[in-house]
Order: C-alpha cells, then structure tokens, then sequence
C-alpha cells in the first residue's frame, strides 16, 4: 500500500521531532534531511500543530518541537489527519459493489484494511523510534569497519 | 499495556508460578476481563506451571509480596510445519502498575527461558482489536510473523 505524500512528510516530521522532544527544528532543516518540499511540509506542519502534536515556535531559531505522547501516539492517529484509511464511503455507492461479484471484492477489501488499520493503530511512535535505532544499528554493524592500514595511514 | 495509573512497583521478582500463585492469578485476571474463570486457571497451571521438565512456562511477576503480572508460555514443535519455537499466549500486568516495565520484564524472561530451550524465535497471536495488548507486543519489537490466521463459520 502507498501513504499519500503529505502523510508520509507528517510521519517523517513527527519521528524526526519525537526523536528528540527537547530539540527544535525548522520545516527546511527536516525537508533537506528528507529531500522533500519544504513548502509542501510546512502545510502539513501546520495541520499537524492544530492537532497538538507539534508546536511552532516563532522567531530567529524558532522552529517545531515534538508536544505529544510518543507512547500514546500511534501511526493511525497521524495518517488520519491527512487521509482517510478506510474506502472513502461514496465508493459504497457505486453500484457495481452491489452486484454478487462487487460485494466479494469488498469482503476481501475489507480484510485488507482491518489489517491495515489493526497494524497502523497498534505501533507507537515510541515503538517506530527503537524500530528505526535498531534497524539503523543493523546497517552501521553490517558496514565494513576500516582496516587499521586503512586508517592509521 | 499502557494504564494512567501511578504505582511504582518496588523491586520486581520474576519466578516461576506455583500452587499458591492461582487465586492471585484468578483475581488479577477477573479485575482485567470481568470473569472468573477459576477452573480454567487452575488446569492451565496443572498443564504449564506444574510439569517442569516440559518446556512449558508460568511465570509471576511479584513485587512486595504481591502479584504484579504474569505470562505463559511453552515451546512448540513444528506446528504448521515450523521448526520449534516459543508461544506466548497469556500476559497480564496488573492496571496499577502498568507503563511501569512490569510487562517488559515478564517478557524478556520467557524470551530467556525460551532460548535455554533452544528456540530462536518467538510467536503469539492477537485479536486485531485488542489494542492494547498489540501495542504492548509490537513495542517489545514483535512484528507480523509468516503466517495468516483463518476462519470460517460451521453452522
């Protein structure tokens, strides 16, 4: 499955900023780490302020901060500020969906989604931030360590 | 596992249940699901707390004398055509003391005996609407194993 652009740079702000709740950053400091729009991420930062997850401060060396509870928060919580996870509802008024063919295709939908939803809704922030500090000493252990000729020149 | 409630629990002991341990067993889980359920307890104890040469564990979390937790477990031996490894299929922490890594403890403790046991890995399974117990499990580092769990009515 694929995020909506906008709800893949609001998880990307949330983790950069949760990483470190005391630190603040600017939208242009997490759009270069991501190679994403800055201008495109400062909406969504605005969107997720109103939410209460980050705050802004104003000003030379203002920027975002994490507000929220990493333990609490869930995936799910975010990606449902900016898209809706389940069959938008007009698409259950298509008439096909009511044939024998559209109604089995739904069944099988929806188990998708139940999955989907059940797995967004159970992982914490908290839980993605030891995820990625694990993933990313996996790749620094796979990383050919320099040779001691190499780096004692 | 996540509860608002505040009690800190004072040094943690994780051992393995005995006889004595079920009312306290039935209690905790009668304040979590609202059901008594005095003679399952009771087998389940006989089955995995009393034999212990199987590999099969109960353990107890206890902390100033009283139950703080448990978690069940055994190792199970090419079900579905896997090699053997760990089930979990109960844990339990008392809601007052919860957030508290009461759960955390219970669970690296039967990953431990598990791994005395040879096993190298460890599976549970959960309803998708029990998030709490989901959420405990995946911030433990669990993630969706290789099997899909089915179904179907037979009326």
């Amino acid at each position: 499955m694929r995020l909506q652009k906008a709800t893949s740079f609001a998880l990307y702000a949330v983790l950069e900023l949760a990483a470190d709740p005391s630190r603040q950053l600017s939208g242009t400091d997490i759009a270069d780490k991501y190679g994403i729009s800055a201008h495109h991420l400062a909406k969504v930062l605005r969107d997720l302020g109103r939410a209460g997850i980050v705050d802004s401060v104003r000003g030379v060396g203002g920027g975002y901060r994490f507000v929220g509870n990493a333990k609490r928060l869930t995936l799910l919580d975010v990606i449902q500020i900016f898209e809706p996870i389940t069959p938008e509802k007009a698409a259950y008024h298509d008439p096909a969906l009511a044939t024998p063919a559209g109604r089995a295709l739904r069944i099988v939908l929806s188990e998708i989604d139940d999955h989907a939803i059940a797995t967004f809704r159970s992982i914490t922030i908290s839980t993605m931030l030891k995820l990625m500090a694990r993933h990313s000493s996996e790749i620094s252990a796979s990383q050919p360590r320099p040779s001691y000729e190499a780096t004692s020149g | 596992m996540t509860s608002s409630a505040t009690r800190e629990p004072a040094a943690l002991h994780i051992r393995p249940a005995v006889r004595r341990d079920i009312p306290a067993v039935i209690a905790l889980d009668e304040e979590i699901t609202g059901i008594a359920k005095n003679n399952y307890w009771r087998e389940t104890f006989e089955r995995y707390g009393a034999r212990r040469r199987l590999p099969r564990f109960f353990l107890v979390a206890e902390s100033a004398g009283r139950m703080e937790g448990f978690i069940i477990g055994e190792v199970r031996a090419w079900e579905f055509g896997e090699p053997p490894c760990g089930w979990i299929f109960a844990v339990q922490v008392r809601p007052g003391t919860r957030l508290k890594g009461v759960g955390t403890q219970l669970f690296n403790a039967l990953c431990d005996a598990f791994r005395r046991a040879g096993v190298q890995k460890v599976r549970t399974m959960m309803l998708r609407s029990n998030h709490l117990v989901l959420s405990f499990f995946r911030s433990q580092g669990m993630m969706a194993g290789p099997f899909i769990e089915f179904e179907t009515s037979l009326d």
